[in-house]
């Protein structure tokens, strides 16, 4: 492919994505079942249940899961759920922070009380195994280094056990590692967000019951999105992805008319 | 000898954890929580190797005034820079993630909008690479061209616009014919690493050994 | 209307609770499970678990807000009596009976794993035993693997052009499968690069793969027997952000043009930046990866593609060593096993009844 021929295609997809964003609509978007089945696992949940939060992406998948993180964070808040969060990725701590300090500051919720970060451990698999006997071999400070038994809100929680539903964020591979030790293991409820690209390494997992609940890409955050009222960035990011979406379906025709073309001449 | 040790030590510790997985008896089902644990311990210190390999392959460049030095240059005063201020946050705020320290700035003013600006390169690269690659050279490729776009215009509203059963399509390619490739690849790429990871244990597979 | 207002009442006792050992632990746990209607949950606060043991006073072990409650803090051998208290939001109390004596024990055995020892010692059975024909001079066959069989090749282009051959090893740790297959290949270009003095660039993600990289590069060079054209430098850590990583990468592919770029190892959503920019230089690319959600991206863009366990056979196949061609083939015996099972399980989902324990069986971990 010429060196021109791929600049056309890169200018048609930054306008197409830049245009559609500088109006800022807002469109409603229908419900997929994955979605719908991960808005009814937390919906379920008592007031007061402790849920965990793993921010496993960093800044670069932030513009697809941190609607989604605030999206869900506002559900949790509305159901006047208890907030963990941790990360697998050390990135992943910040974004959360910055995430729950957001919804903090809109609902007044207090530090220790209605919400935590415990941070970020490496390990892996492993942090996730170890969790499911004590959380406090693992995590025994949040982010700032207070011990974690001096929080009110984790003075009863210390495994999975305690914990309504873990949710997973992901933007790797620490989702497999939720969906094969969480269930398994320990029998607790998981639902996985994830990028569009990781989201169908992820469907076997809600097939076979192993996750309750899959939220995909920036169509999956618009969804729950709509489903908690308050539709905001990724709601936005409909129009331009669609855009984007068919400019890409009219180069590819474009390409195969091409393509045919030049086996006739041949 | 030299690689005689790493090998035995490589197939003790894996019978070992394999023992744990059937066995929850002491010493045995708390044996993989135990070397987990080492090994979350290690994995912080394999950064400081990083570090120290950075380090000296960029001073080297610089020493030598090797073409493209400049780049060094910007590579250790931005490591440095990053160092001092996480540790100056660390001291003064207690941690380098606090909103009010000079590293979040940082954080959120330089690193995030860097990786976000190279994760949507991917925008660019997809509309390329599926201009290019894209074509129905046979069936195979027709079929594979078809399904991409229905599934392209279901995740959008816009199929939604077109067809109104177009985002249940794209969710029945997902969650069947897709589903169930995957699943195929999946089983077997497990059971290749089964046999990788028992070729590891038994000292065939050698090439990871110093 | 007294009565009544009693039976009412009666109804917030947990009923059936049972105490029992903690099943396939190491001991010292006790699980307390009780029945609750889901329609009066609304109105509690919470179960408290009250425990004593022979001889003492019941004393408050924890708190629950589901249906059970797990006892880690009790001595095996010795019997402990529950009682669990549901605690309305308005502070009323109302206990059960006490279930007991419960005593902890360890197990030796995880009863809920014998589907996977079953499956383990078949397929382990079944490796070994093909090693022991291959060993005993047995002819082996291995399908074609265009990918492999294009590495010479490759590296071959890489010399005419007078261009260095570049090696990603993607994303992963050594101790990812993908890594060790990925170090495997990178030994049998890094030997054809020296046979042909073409130097061969490693960035890499990870330090300690670094240093593995390092180890096999100059191993192979030793092999070829040009241990003096091996250059450490060629082999450096890069960064161990992801899109650190490719914007290094990138850089690397655009300044130096390697005439060849192999992809081989464990990758994210930088895959396609990297695979594009690589066939932008026009450079000939081979990937590999069992990275399921990045494969497509590499067969729209690269010139081979190894699909998941086609990376894991590339030492095998790259070097025939019959030892390992045993393992292959054992591997692939027990993929039709697998297929079996499934079959056999598709068939027993859809006649269900007692069928279903043959699933069941296959299912619990």
């Amino acid at each position: 492919m010429r060196g021109l021929e791929r600049r056309i295609i890169y200018l048609l997809i930054a306008l197409s994505v830049i245009i559609p964003f500088l109006f800022k609509i807002k469109t409603k978007v229908e419900i997929s079942p994955p979605v719908m089945s991960a808005y009814n696992t937390i919906e379920s949940l008592k007031e007061g249940t402790p849920v965990l939060i793993s921010i496993d992406y960093d800044p670069a998948s932030m513009p697809e899961l941190q609607p989604m993180l605030l999206a869900i964070l506002r559900h949790c808040v509305k159901k006047k759920l208890k907030i963990i969060l941790m990360a697998h990725w050390p990135l992943g701590v910040p974004l959360g922070q910055e995430a729950i300090e957001k919804i903090a500051k809109e609902y007044g919720l207090k530090y220790g009380e209605d919400y935590v970060n415990l941070g970020y451990r490496p390990g892996g698999a492993g942090v996730i195994i170890s969790m499911g006997r004590e959380i406090r071999d693992i995590f025994d400070c949040d982010f700032k280094g207070t011990p974690v038994d001096s929080l009110p809100l984790m003075r009863n929680v210390h495994n999975y056990d305690d914990i309504g539903v873990v949710i997973g964020l992901e933007a790797g591979s620490v989702g497999d590692w939720w969906a094969q030790n969480l269930g398994p293991r320990f029998g607790a409820k998981l639902i996985l967000g994830s990028t569009a690209v990781v989201t169908p390494d992820l469907y076997p997992y809600l097939a076979s019951g192993q996750c309750q609940g899959l939220i995909g890409g920036l169509r999956g955050a618009a969804e729950y999105e709509n489903l908690v009222g308050h539709p905001s960035v990724a709601t936005i990011g409909m129009i331009p992805q669609s855009a984007a979406h068919a400019l890409i379906i009219i180069f590819i025709i474009i390409g195969n008319i091409i393509y045919i073309l030049q086996r006739r001449r041949k | 000898m030299r690689r005689e040790v790493p090998l035995v030590i490589t197939f003790v510790t894996g019978i070992v954890i394999i023992i744990g997985l059937f066995v929850p008896h002491k010493p045995f089902g708390e044996i993989q929580q135990t070397f987990l644990k080492w090994y979350v311990i290690i994995a912080g210190f394999t950064l400081l190797l990083g570090i120290d390999s950075l380090v000296i392959t960029h001073w080297g460049k610089i020493k030598r005034r090797q073409p493209g030095f400049g780049y060094s240059v910007v590579l250790i005063a931005s490591l440095a820079f990053t160092l001092i201020l996480g540790i100056y946050s660390i001291i003064k705020y207690g941690s380098a993630f606090d909103v009010r320290a000079p590293f979040m700035y940082l954080y959120m003013h330089v690193i995030l909008p860097l990786s976000a600006t190279m994760f949507s390169l991917l925008a660019f690269f997809i509309a390329s690479a599926a201009y290019r690659a894209f074509r129905a050279r046979n069936v195979d490729a027709a079929l594979l061209l078809v399904a991409g776009i229905l599934v392209m215009l279901g995740r959008v509203p816009l199929g939604s616009m077109l067809y109104s059963k177009m985002p249940q399509i794209a969710d029945w390619i997902m969650d069947v014919p897709q589903m169930a490739a995957k699943r195929g690849l999946l089983i077997g790429i497990a059971l290749g690493q089964i046999a990788m990871s028992l070729r590891v244990i038994l000292g065939i597979e050698r090439t990871y050994l110093r | 209307m007294y009565k009544m207002n009693l039976l009412f009442l009666l109804v917030f006792i947990p009923q059936n609770v049972v105490a029992e050992d903690y099943p396939n632990d190491a001991g010292n746990a006790i699980i307390i499970r009780w029945s609750f209607p889901d329609s009066l949950l609304p109105y509690v606060r919470a179960f408290q678990i009250w425990r004593k043991e022979e001889g003492g006073e019941f004393r408050l072990r924890g708190v629950s807000i589901t249906n059970s409650f797990l006892d880690d803090s009790t001595e095996d051998g010795k019997p402990y009596y529950y009682k669990v208290a549901t605690v309305l939001k308005d502070g009323r109390i109302f206990e059960s009976d006490i279930s007991g004596p419960a005593v902890s024990s360890a197990q030796w055995f995880h009863t809920g794993r014998w589907n996977a020892l079953i499956l383990g010692v078949i397929f382990s059975f079944l490796i070994l035993w093909y090693i022991r024909r291959a060993k005993r001079g047995e002819k082996l066959f291995l399908r074609r693997i265009p990918g492999l069989d294009a590495v010479d090749e490759a590296v071959g282009r890489s010399t005419e052009m007078g261009r260095p051959v570049l090696f990603v090893l993607g994303l992963g740790y050594i101790s990812d499968i993908p890594t060790i297959a990925g170090l495997s290949i990178l030994s049998r270009v890094a030997k054809k690069a020296a046979e042909y003095e073409t130097p061969v660039l490693v960035p890499c993600y990870d330090p300690v793969v670094m240093t593995a990289a390092q180890e096999t590069v100059k191993q192979a060079y030793a092999e070829a027997g040009r241990p003096d054209l091996y250059n450490e430098k060629n082999i450096f850590y890069l960064t161990s952000d992801q899109f650190g990583y490719a914007a290094g990468v990138d850089g690397i592919m655009l300044r130096e043009r390697p005439g060849a770029v192999f992809l081989q190892g464990y990758f994210f959503a930088e895959s396609l930046i990297l695979a594009e920019t690589g066939y932008s230089i026009g450079a000939i690319q081979i990937a590999g990866t069992s990275a399921i959600t990045q494969l497509p991206f590499f067969i729209a863009a690269c010139d081979y593609t190894l699909i998941g366990e086609e990376m894991f056979v590339a030492s095998t196949y790259l070097s025939r060593e019959p030892v390992m061609l045993g393992s292959i083939k054992g591997e692939d015996f027990a993929k039709i096993i697998l297929m079996i099972l499934i079959v056999i399980g598709v068939i027993c989902a859809c006649i269900g009844g007692k069928f279903l324990k043959f699933i069941e069986f296959f299912s619990s971990a």
